[in-house]
């Protein structure tokens, strides 16, 4: 029994109390000043009213869409560029290794990078012949490039995983598919992709959940501007949270936005047969 | 080897594009790191560093004089980039020792006692992955608050010191996995279950074990949200949310790239270190960690 106890310690203390708690505050109101006082379903109400909630959800999904899109058919391809070209660990060593620095410090590099006045990116884009490009002032463009760098820390890590997916297709219906002379492109589309199904599936929902987070490189770089261009949802409620002190209402939002996550994830899991494999 | 056809050498092309992708912002963060900050705006496109300096490292680790730094277009504040390293040392040494131990304890009591209940408290630690971190954080914030423990190395270890629910799942696999006989062996011999554990389990699983605790350390090294909220105070603040707080000290107008990357380098570096270390231990765990 001494082996379970600071485990159940720690999961008691700090999953499952919170957790309740947690679900107690959305129905208060709380400045952790004084406690927290019983307020109902007003933060719910308030919420549905609120056009800044309304739009940290909207930035989130369209940061959601636009990184899970990119991020997966890039990952895709990377696994298939590994499988088809080199089992070099190194490759596989180097194309992970931006998953393994911070956030802060990709979220950084890159707002050095993709600076408008002196950010060596866009030195490239002027031999190109293309004009700076304002990429976190700009706020049709702040959002796509914050995805389009958690892209890059995440494409590696998640084409590994789609990597030790393909590893499990046996290696005979690829010769079936020879023998009968289909092309690798057909090969991909009709036989590589659908034996792929389930682990995209899991692959997909692990980085969906994980993308409706972010914060850390917002946090760092735009702050949720330009004109709440980037606040989204995480940010927000950190921000009513802890500069705001209305913990009642950032507790609500958290409510909801687990609520979101689960319909999500049972959704894709659901509509994509995760469990079920066409190879049986 | 198939012939070299168009399709394979486009594809080796992409490949090697890949790579540099990959690789060129790490260069561009060593390359500004030794440039002289006052110099940069001059040389946008130059591959190699302007006027090689040591100075934005000396800068960020409070070795260079105010006039000094100001020099080369630092801020002049005090940065102490020793003390945020030290720390993020600290935190990140203490949680995964701790994270990794108690929750190979329990990954053991899960895998091979019997006691009532278990498989139903397992699902409910297996519940928990999802919860999103942010929903238990904001509690958690208030119970440190309570507890008086905020800027203390303690706040920020706490609450990930006694479990994460996948280092549970995690090792659980591989203990299910340890031939059972040589544990009934051993137990015939008259050993207990704390020297089948220590004696037996933990060396048995040394590998994973390993893999698992340098998994534990990065995400700990890396983790911004909850050192952000709980140890903002300098003396325990770790590199991460140090450098939230550098960048947005950085002057307005010109600020100091050189020292901002020279900040980030070492930041990121003890992480490049143990990544070229273990590099094929990380590589080859993931795939099975993240789905299986």
């Amino acid at each position: 029994m001494i082996f379970i106890a600071p485990a159940t310690l720690g999961f008691v203390v700090f999953y499952i109390w919170p957790t309740l708690r947690g679900a107690y505050l959305s129905f208060t109101e709380y400045s952790l000043l004084e406690a927290p006082k019983f307020n109902g379903l007003a933060n719910y109400e308030r919420m549905v009213q609120d056009s800044f909630f309304w739009n940290a959800l909207g930035v989130t999904v369209e940061y959601v869409v636009i990184n899970i899109g990119v991020q997966t058919v890039l990952a895709v391809g990377i696994a298939m560029l590994m499988y088809r070209l080199t089992k070099s660990i190194t490759v596989r060593a180097i194309v992970l290794a931006p998953y393994l620095v911070a956030n802060v410090v990709v979220a950084l590099v890159w707002y050095w990078m993709l600076d408008v006045q002196v950010g060596v990116v866009n030195t490239f884009l002027g031999w190109v012949g293309i004009d700076p490009v304002a990429f976190f002032g700009d706020s049709h463009w702040a959002i796509p490039t914050v995805a389009g760098i958690n892209v890059w820390r995440h494409m590696g890590y998640t084409a590994l995983l789609v990597f030790a997916g393909l590893q499990t297709i046996p290696s005979y219906v690829y010769e079936a598919a020879e023998v009968d002379g289909s092309t690798e492109w057909k090969t991909f589309w009709r036989i590589t992709l659908p034996l792929l199904r389930p682990v995209l599936v899991m692959v997909l929902v692990v980085t969906m959940i994980g993308s409706f987070q972010i914060f850390d490189t917002v946090a760092v770089t735009t702050q949720g501007g330009p004109i709440n261009a980037t606040r989204v949802i995480y940010y927000y409620i950190y921000e009513r949270a802890f500069t705001r002190f209305d913990f009642g209402y950032a507790s609500a939002m958290a409510l909801v936005l687990f609520a979101i996550l689960a319909v999500v994830s049972l959704l894709q899991l659901r509509l994509l047969r995760a469990k079920e494999s066409d190879l049986a | 080897m198939r012939k070299l056809g168009v399709g394979r050498t486009v594809a080796w092309v992409m490949l090697f594009i890949l790579l540099i992708v990959t690789l060129f912002p790490f260069y561009w963060m060593l390359r500004t790191a030794f440039s002289d900050n006052t110099q940069l705006p001059g040389h946008p496109n130059s591959l190699l560093p302007v006027e090689t300096t040591l100075g934005a490292f000396k800068r960020v680790l409070g070795l260079s004089t105010i006039e000094e730094a100001q020099a080369q277009g630092g801020s002049g504040a005090a940065v102490n980039f020793w003390l945020y390293l030290r720390n993020s040392l600290v935190v990140a040494t203490i949680t995964t020792v701790c994270q990794v131990f108690f929750s190979a304890m329990a990954a053991y009591a899960f895998a091979r006692l019997r006691w009532p209940g278990r498989d139903k408290v397992f699902a409910l630690f297996l519940a928990a992955l999802m919860v999103p971190p942010i929903f238990t954080t904001l509690p958690n914030f208030v119970l440190i608050k309570n507890l008086g423990l905020l800027n203390s190395f303690a706040g920020i270890i706490l609450p990930g010191a006694f479990m994460t629910p996948f280092a549970i799942f995690f090792l659980r696999q591989f203990f299910l996995g340890i031939n059972r006989e040589l544990e009934e062996a051993a137990m015939i011999d008259g050993a207990g279950h704390r020297r089948i554990f220590f004696g037996l389990i933990i060396p048995m699983s040394a590998a994973p074990i390993a893999t698992l605790a340098i998994l534990t350390y990065i995400n700990s090294w890396n983790d911004y949200f909850w050192p952000l909220l709980v140890g903002q105070q300098e003396n325990v603040r770790v590199l991460t949310v140090a450098l939230g707080v550098f960048r947005s000290q950085t002057p307005q107008g010109g600020p100091d790239w050189a020292g901002l990357m020279a900040a980030t380098l070492i930041a990121a570096l003890p992480m490049i270190i143990l990544f070229l270390a273990f590099a094929k231990r990380i590589t080859n765990s993931i795939g099975f960690s993240g789905i299986k």
